[in-house]
């Protein structure tokens, strides 16, 4: 039976989800044909998952451990009621405190936060569209500079109204945003008479993979302390920094700059990245103005964490010891998986963009374009999709200015696999050159038809099917093999 | 330019509210029978803490689910990673069944259907931003939930237009009242995209008739662009099941599978109440229909369930032993103790609207004030909360059209802690009873000056009356 969309709401009719962008199709190849090194060699190598699964032993050991950590144990147990009960939206105050403290190491000790000021929220996801509930109303806009995380679209605009203003970036000084582009953006904007509430972006980046050095990020605090706008800093990757420059935080640059204005500082944190727990919903508004956190707070009963998974990481973030050596091995793992991928590219002639966090890096594929035009990039997506089997996730879906840049996830699967995804790159660049060099117009014919036969249906027709039968998810899925 | 949104800076958060006090003033000075014993006593606070000794048995029993582990084998690791919107599978099958359970096995749930949310609060909000738009109007019945405010309104830019209950027939949904509702709000220029109901009914602690849910459904085959929301959360509070009627059974009795009310009909659930799992923040959504599914689901994604906690309750809910077990020791302690409240509050010449589910009473304290006003209620709230140091809500809180009414719940707290309550809110009417009674003597005195005299005995008269009339009602 046909159901009539105009039942619905405008946002449930539409489609400013985002889940129709090509970030997503990549999930989707992935979903349909998974890798498994034995029961599926010739799958889809998911890579384009930004996720850390490096660390995940060490939190394993700690629980073994720490029974005590459970409600559900027998040494834990006896908290089991006053927890299963608790739904305070302020948080448990061991829970709001171990991630203060948590967040003050994962930033070296170099800045210092208060347990008041933690909110809770439905991950950094939630995170993100609370805050903007809180500074901006529908029609208002943001500035974000680009490349920026594909989501946000929907994070930050879909249900609250808020418009985004992208300042362009581009590679010419590897993707830093200058105060000149701030600058032009936002007259250029405002002269059209929309609102700009603020600028939000992430440090460390996605999808580049770089922190903001002190100097940019003061030149960022001085232009919205200037225009008196909002500064929301999504520091999600804040823990997976592992070379110069080291990453700094808003919270330690505020501090030296006595002159700004505080309530316009806001930090956007979560554990998904650091820790690898994204399955926890663990995400944190911290404001340093006071009606946000107010506001924040109420709205948390929208997203709050469930108090089991509070009380779990109050007792592992409160181990000082653990925490302190789980961040110097997080840095380390990342290091050492970052200098295996980009150095297995660079040896088939690939360059990234120099990179110092996160868990992926932008690969440089701009000379495999047949042009320089983002049609051309989605071309070449797909070849990556479809014949090379890895999912990457192009920069269009980053909203990159300049086409050929795709981002590659490296920390979501352990090194054998992550080792036969170079292989299939090496194999398929190699395999590129020398057809580029053949000027066997036979070949280029064949190459041509190929081409023209991957024939992938990823319309949003296909995702809702997807979402309408689950079932359809591969049976070799992880998930459902456990 | 205002620094913050307008949704920060106004109050449609509703927490200004006096339900929200009431609980303030309990954090300033919580009852502890050993720590605090003349302190307040929250009677304000619908959970449930009646059968936590069966989920911790059941705990004891099953370390696997507790510690991240099937078969012996560890999936913290799986388990860490898992932010599916779609839901861990197994604790969907297991909550469809339970659901299922708790209506008797009378209609089945899709586990395909479900959409699971960060506690019913997050649901209902979900709700409506998949089913109205700014400025549409959902119809709710009063009294209803205080939080309803929050959750329907503030970030959704949705009214609520009341559908008025009165006490002359038990608070029941007339067909008048519904389609004045609809009129009001026609007037106020607001397109009406729903009505949502609480069944069993949070304050009332009464589930909804088949002559109401009739009525409803005959509204909304009328109206082919209203929903049905029915939030059931209380389903598992009902003391006998076969007394809940759910909104599924509706559709599956008159076999509306086929008419395009099918789609128009959703459930929200949770396990804050019949599990007493609140801190576990698990909400969900039921719909027939597909693109709510698919929209909500995508929307989830800001409030998505713990997957620890997922699978700790997957593991509990498919233990069939323990839910059928569970739901019947549930059902049979909250009747116990909303009878101990009932007759305790019988013995003070205090009356409840008779319930059949809920985890409070729905209070008559009419006959207490001072005058049928709210400004009365307000004043007799604020000499039990600060005199009688009982937290308990009024009815203005919920919306109730008439003064006098309170709700005051049963389930969260000791049996000791509710004797407690009884016996200081029993000196608080004893003592007003007698204050009355020597006014009333003195005035009876002096009945030849003055007019209020006369005003004063035709009350007293008044109350015992209706004190009579309420006895013979139970």
């Amino acid at each position: 039976m046909s159901t009539d969309k105009n039942l619905l709401s405008k946002l449930a009719a539409g489609d400013k989800h985002g889940e129709d962008s090509p970030y997503f199709d990549g999930w989707k190849a992935y979903d349909n044909n998974p890798f498994h090194p034995t029961h599926n060699p010739q799958g889809v190598i998911q890579m384009g998952l930004a996720e850390n699964q490096l660390c995940s032993d060490l939190i394993k050991e700690w629980i073994k451990a720490n029974p005590h950590a459970s409600i559900c144990t027998a040494d834990g147990v006896d908290s089991f009621s006053d927890i299963a009960v608790f739904q305070d939206y302020h948080g448990l105050k061991q829970f709001r405190q171990a991630i203060a403290a948590f967040m003050g190491r994962a930033r070296g000790g170099r800045a210092s936060f208060e347990a008041e000021r933690v909110v809770m929220s439905g991950g950094a996801t939630g995170a993100n569209e609370t805050l903007m509930f809180c500074l901006a109303d529908p029609g208002d806009a943001f500035l974000i500079p680009t490349p920026y995380y594909a989501a946000f679209d929907r994070d930050l605009r879909w249900r609250t109204g808020v418009k985004i203003i992208p300042v362009e970036c581009n590679s010419s000084n590897n993707f830093q945003v200058t105060k000149q582009a701030l600058e032009s953006t936002y007259l250029k904007f405002q002269e059209t008479g929309i609102k700009i509430k603020g600028l939000i972006l992430a440090n460390p980046s996605n999808p580049l993979g770089t922190t903001l050095d002190r100097e940019t990020l003061e030149t960022i605090v001085s232009f919205i302390n200037d225009k008196q706008i909002h500064l929301v800093c999504d520091e999600i990757y804040a823990a997976t920094a592992f070379a110069e420059p080291r990453f700094t935080s808003v919270a330690e640059i505020i501090r030296d700059m006595d002159h700004v204005n505080r309530d316009l500082i806001h930090i956007v944190y979560s554990l998904s990245k650091d820790m690898g727990l994204p399955g926890f919903r663990v995400g944190v508004v911290y404001s340093y103005n006071d009606a946000v956190v107010s506001c924040a707070r109420r709205m948390s009963s929208f997203g709050l964490v469930s108090s089991q998974t509070q009380s779990f990481l109050a007792a592992m973030l409160s181990d000082q010891r653990f925490v302190d050596s789980f961040l110097v091995e997080v840095s380390k793992r990342v290091a050492k998986r970052h200098r295996m991928f980009t150095e297995g590219l660079k040896e088939m002639g690939i360059s990234c963009l120099r990179s110092n966090a996160g868990l992926f890096v932008l690969m440089d594929l701009r000379q495999m374009l047949k042009d320089q035009t983002f049609e051309s990039e989605m071309a070449l997506w797909r070849v990556i999709i479809n014949k090379v089997k890895i999912n990457v996730s192009p920069g269009s879906s980053f909203h990159c200015s300049e086409p050929g840049w795709f981002r590659v996830c490296f920390a979501n699967m352990d090194e054998d696999t992550l080792r036969i995804g170079l292989e299939r790159i090496k194999d398929f660049v190699l395999g590129e050159r020398d057809n580029k060099n053949c000027n066997n117009k036979k070949e280029n014919k064949k190459r041509k038809s190929f081409q023209k036969n991957l024939k992938l249906s990823f319309s949003s027709m296909m995702y809702d099917e997807h979402v309408r039968s689950p079932r359809l998810m591969s049976p070799h899925s992880p998930l459902l093999r456990t | 330019m205002d620094l913050l949104s307008r949704k920060a800076t106004c109050n449609s958060h509703g927490q200004d509210s006096s339900y929200f006090l009431g609980w303030e003033e309990y954090e300033k000075n919580p009852y502890d029978v050993i720590k605090n014993p003349q302190g307040l006593i929250q009677m304000g606070l619908a959970e449930n803490q009646l059968c936590f000794d069966l989920l911790e048995s059941w705990l004891a029993n099953n370390p696997d689910a507790a510690n991240f582990k099937r078969d012996g084998q560890s999936i913290f690791r799986e388990l860490a990673l898992f932010q599916d919107y779609h839901g861990l599978s197994s604790f969907k099958n297991a909550l469809a069944d339970f659901m299922s359970e708790n209506r008797g096995n009378r209609v089945s749930f899709d586990s395909n259907n479900l959409v699971l949310t960060a506690g019913a609060t997050s649901a209902n909000e979900t709700l409506m931003f998949c089913l109205a738009n700014p400025g549409d109007a959902f119809l709710l019945p009063t009294p209803y939930y205080p939080g309803f405010d929050r959750d329907l309104k503030w970030r959704t830019g949705v009214e609520i237009v009341p559908i008025q209950c009165s006490s002359t027939n038990g608070f029941r949904i007339t067909k008048l009242a519904l389609e004045e509702a609809y009129e009001q709000a026609k007037k106020l220029n607001l397109n009406v995209k729903g009505i949502l109901i609480t069944n069993p009914s949070n304050p009332l602690g009464t589930t909804t008739t088949q002559t109401e849910l009739n009525i409803l459904f005959d509204f909304i085959s009328k109206n082919k662009n209203i929903h049905l929301v029915s939030d059931e959360i209380y389903s598992g509070t009902v003391f006998n099941s076969s007394e809940f009627i759910s909104v599924m059974e509706i559709i599956k009795n008159n076999q509306l599978e086929n008419t395009d009310v099918f789609n128009r009909v959703h459930i929200v659930y949770s396990l804050s109440k019949d599990l007493g799992l609140p801190g576990f923040r698990v909400g969900a959504i039921y719909s027939n229909n597909k693109d709510v599914i698919s929209a909500a689901t995508k929307m989830s994604s800001f409030g998505l369930v713990s997957s620890q906690t997922q699978y700790l309750l997957s593991a509990l809910l498919s233990d069939k032993k323990f839910t059928k077990n569970y739901l019947r020791e549930n059902q049979k302690r909250l009747k116990n103790r909303q009878r101990k409240l009932v007759s305790g509050l019988e013995a003070m010449g205090i009356g409840c609207l008779k319930s059949n589910a809920g985890l409070f009473c729905w209070v008559d304290m009419r006959h207490l004030l001072s005058s049928k006003t709210f400004e009365a209620e307000m004043e007799l709230w604020k000499k039990i909360v600060y005199e009688v140091k009982l937290n308990i809500s009024p009815g203005s809180s919920c919306h109730c059209e008439e003064p006098g009414w309170f709700r005051v719940c049963f389930a969260n707290m000791s049996e000791e802690t509710l004797n407690l309550a009884l016996k200081r809110l029993k000196k608080f009417v004893d003592d007003g009873n007698s204050k009355r009674s020597c006014q009333n003597n003195e005035n009876q005195r002096q009945k030849s000056s003055r007019k209020k005299t006369m005003s004063t005995v035709s009350n007293w008269v008044f109350r015992l009356s209706f004190q009579d009339r309420e006895a013979e009602e139970r």
